[in-house]
């Protein structure tokens, strides 16, 4: 599904990211973990092809696509969603009407024809109920006004509606209460189907104890250093960051 | 980054839907400004004594005063001598209905998606065309008529009710008022006269579409609409011109009078050609529109989206006269390339109680300018008054300019006066959040500005709303990357 190799990224000339490798599978579940400032959210940026994230060396394949060549708009169309640490608010722009032409859009550039709004409402609607959202929150503008974590909330609502193939949360759950917690990671949970694939940022075990990752990797100073199970989160819960640089020095 | 802002630029350069030409016989007279003009003008209108008096009166007062020189506006100076102040396409005698009018200037209408057609026209919208200086036909004249509504050219009012025209035409804006009203009182050639009954609901929207199509000739319309008590009108005007390397001069006066419990609508979608991406050509727009809410509990509100123009000069204004009376201003401005936009409103509070909200939208691209200037006064008597000011700007690009000049006049303590202002530039984070939803740089760029103006546009009646929005999504059209 996705394949990082050796991925080097700049920002203003300054190196962010030093030679990140990952691969991750049809159906499979990811979690990077790692320090303020490591590079996660670089990461996310990159592959969602954020302009003035250049890549200078290495490569990302995402289904045997090279996805350095594509725009953002053709990478979401391929199936890549990001969601946002920071979403961002579009004023005046109603939020129904923005997931719809973004899923039209998408849908346009694969060839498939576009949702009409019966079915598009019910998708919508369903997926607000998952996540006990207020339907109120369809006719506000996008994210205006909304707190932190209705934000994030209607991230996972952009992604039920999108479904893609590989999607990619920085820190959604960063900023939600416990309940919003469950519902958010049922949310993810529900699209698991053992095809589509994921990629979660986050700095908290609470989160995979719900997704149970199939590998957690540790994003320190733009390098993965150390991968493993599910016992990783665990370790880093307990001790903090501070055992990987022993590890590393040894 | 520097790649966006680039992008952008490509995203927004304009692409000008109704630049083209109609080769139709003119009646021209020459071109100049002198008395004898202005007789002629008044003669080949067959106006009444009073009239030529009162357009002789405004020239001579026109020529003692100087041309505006104003701070943010870069005005070459304007050959007045060279312009035709007359042309009107050839026709043998005023049209009686429609089917008179030649084919050659129904299909310039229809080309521009205003056919006058009656089957053809929205139900529900009559529309009175001017072509150069003269009306070439009103659309619905019969319906309007059955429930007393006078809508006509500016030429025909005068003809068929000159004492409603001579009591009202230029009682609220004198021809003293300033340059370009002086100007356009002397050679004013035509334009649209409505007139709504007491206690009546003009029973459809009433529209005025402006073509300038000459070579050389400026367009000088007027407008006058009087409603009566108690009486309700909603008014739209839509404008264009062909393309050409030279620019051309609009400077028409919009008088409206709102007598007690009256309310008139006047939204205003002006395309007006823009000049090209280097600044070459484009309308010079300098326009004088003012309502008067003359007696109590009137109400006064102007909506306009202005894309076009090579320079915009314009202040739609209210002066609230009456206790407990009402203005309103709804603006959406957009400039890009070397289009210059100086455009605001005035709020003159007088009566009582009286209420102003203004809510202005500016967008600027290219190298473009765009500033707004809004004056709000109050004055001794305009015992709690209050107004309420919110001026928003949107930055396209770095290489744009936006300016907010408001300025407030209180003489009475009562008053309140807020004003808000933001500006803000469209974020390559708002941009690339829309891209990693699916959606192309062009509509991203046409979401987020169509949402900057939503305020506005929910105040267009419906089918203009739709046109307005589609126009913004020209303007801001182009080829991506
Ligand atoms: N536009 C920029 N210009 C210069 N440096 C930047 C820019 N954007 C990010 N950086 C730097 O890149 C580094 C990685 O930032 P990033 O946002 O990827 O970290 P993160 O791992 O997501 O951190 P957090 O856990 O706090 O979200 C930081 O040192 C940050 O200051
Ligand atoms: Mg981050």
């Amino acid at each position: 599904m996705l394949k990082i190799s050796n991925l080097h990224v700049a920002i203003d000339d300054k190196e962010i990211l030093k030679g990140v490798d990952l691969e991750i599978g049809p159906g499979e579940l990811h979690a990077i973990m790692g320090p303020n400032g490591s590079g996660k959210s670089t990461l996310g940026y990159a592959l969602a092809g954020r302009e003035g994230y250049d890549i200078t060396a290495g490569s990302v394949e995402f289904e045997g696509e090279d996805l350095a060549e594509m725009e953002p708009e053709e990478r979401a169309a391929a199936g890549l969603f990001l969601a946002f640490q920071y979403p961002v608010e579009i004023p005046g722009v109603n939020n129904a009407y923005f997931l719809r032409a973004a899923l039209n859009a998408q849908r346009k550039a694969r060839g498939e024809e576009e949702i009409d709004s019966m079915n598009f409402l019910k998708a919508v609607r369903e997926s607000l109920k998952s996540l006990k959202m207020d339907e109120a929150l369809l006719k506000r503008a996008v994210n205006e006004g909304f707190s932190g974590g209705e934000k994030k909330r209607n991230e996972i609502v952009q992604m039920a509606v999108l479904q893609p193939k590989l999607a990619v949360l920085d820190e959604t759950d960063s900023g939600l209460d416990i309940d919003a917690l469950k519902l958010v990671a049922e949310g993810i949970n529900a699209q698991r189907d053992g095809k589509r694939s994921f990629l979660v940022i986050t700095h908290y075990q609470r989160l995979l104890d719900y997704l149970t990752p199939d590998r957690v990797h540790v994003l320190s100073d733009g390098r993965v250093v150390e991968s493993g199970g599910e016992e990783l989160a665990e370790r880093l819960e307990a001790e903090g960051y501070a055992f990987l640089e022993e590890g590393s020095e040894a | 980054m520097n790649q966006t802002a680039q992008q952008v630029e490509q995203v927004i350069q304009q692409r000008y839907k109704a630049g083209f030409y109609t080769d139709i016989d003119s009646d021209r007279i020459r071109a100049g400004l002198d008395e004898e003009i202005v007789a002629m003008i008044s003669a080949k209108k067959n106006e009444p004594e009073w009239l030529l008096e009162w357009r002789l009166k405004a020239f001579h007062h026109w020529q003692t005063m100087v041309g505006p020189n104003w701070a943010h506006l870069n005005l070459p100076p304007i050959d007045f001598q060279n312009i035709h102040y007359y042309a009107a396409p050839k026709q043998k005698d005023r049209p009686k209905s429609l089917d008179e009018v030649d084919p050659k200037l129904l299909e310039t209408f229809d080309k521009l998606g205003v056919p006058l057609h009656e089957r053809a026209r929205l139900a529900g919208v009559a529309v009175d065309a001017v072509f150069d200086s003269v009306s070439v036909g009103t659309t619905f004249q019969k319906e309007l008529k059955e429930a007393g509504v006078i809508f006509c050219s500016f030429s025909e009012a005068v003809q068929d009710h000159p004492d409603l025209v001579r009591e009202y035409l230029g009682s609220v804006v004198p021809y003293t008022d300033n340059y370009f009203a002086a100007l356009n009182s002397a050679v004013f050639s035509d334009g649209s006269f409505v007139y709504i009954p007491k206690d009546t609901r003009c029973p459809m929207e009433l529209s005025t579409y402006f073509r300038i199509n000459a070579r050389d000739t400026g367009q000088f319309e007027r407008t006058l609409i009087v409603a009566e008590p108690g009486s309700h009108v909603s008014y739209l005007e839509g404008c264009t011109a062909p393309m050409r390397d030279e620019n051309q001069l609009h400077a028409a006066v919009v008088e409206l009078v709102a007598l007690e419990k009256a309310q008139i609508k006047y939204s205003t979608v002006q395309n007006w050609y823009p000049g090209d991406e280097n600044g070459k050509g484009g309308i010079y727009n300098f326009v004088t529109k003012r309502g008067d809410c003359r007696e109590d509990d009137s109400r006064i509100s102007w909506t306009q989206v202005e894309t076009g123009s090579a320079i915009t000069w314009k202040y739609p204004s209210c002066v609230l006269r009456g206790d407990r009376s009402a203005g309103e201003f709804y603006s959406v401005a957009l400039t890009h390339n070397h289009q210059q936009a100086d455009t605001g409103t005035k709020m003159i509070h007088l009566g009582k109680n009286t209420t102003s909200k203004v809510i202005s939208k500016g967008i600027s691209a290219g190298k473009s300018n765009n500033s707004y200037r809004g004056l709000v006064r109050m004055a001794k008597r305009a015992h709690d008054a209050r107004n309420y000011t919110q001026c928003d700007s949107l930055l396209i690009g770095k290489t744009c300019g936006a300016h907010t000049f408001p300025y407030i006049e209180s003489a009475n303590a009562s008053a309140k006066i807020e004003h808000e202002a933001t500006t803000s530039r469209i974020g390559e984070d708002q941009l690339f959040y829309c891209r990693s939803r699916g959606l192309d740089e062009e509509d991203a760029v046409a979401m987020i500005v169509d949402g900057f103006c939503k305020e506005v546009f929910k105040e267009l009646p419906m089918e203009f709303a739709v046109e307005a929005k589609a126009l913004l999504e020209i303007s801001l059209e182009g080829a991506v990357g």
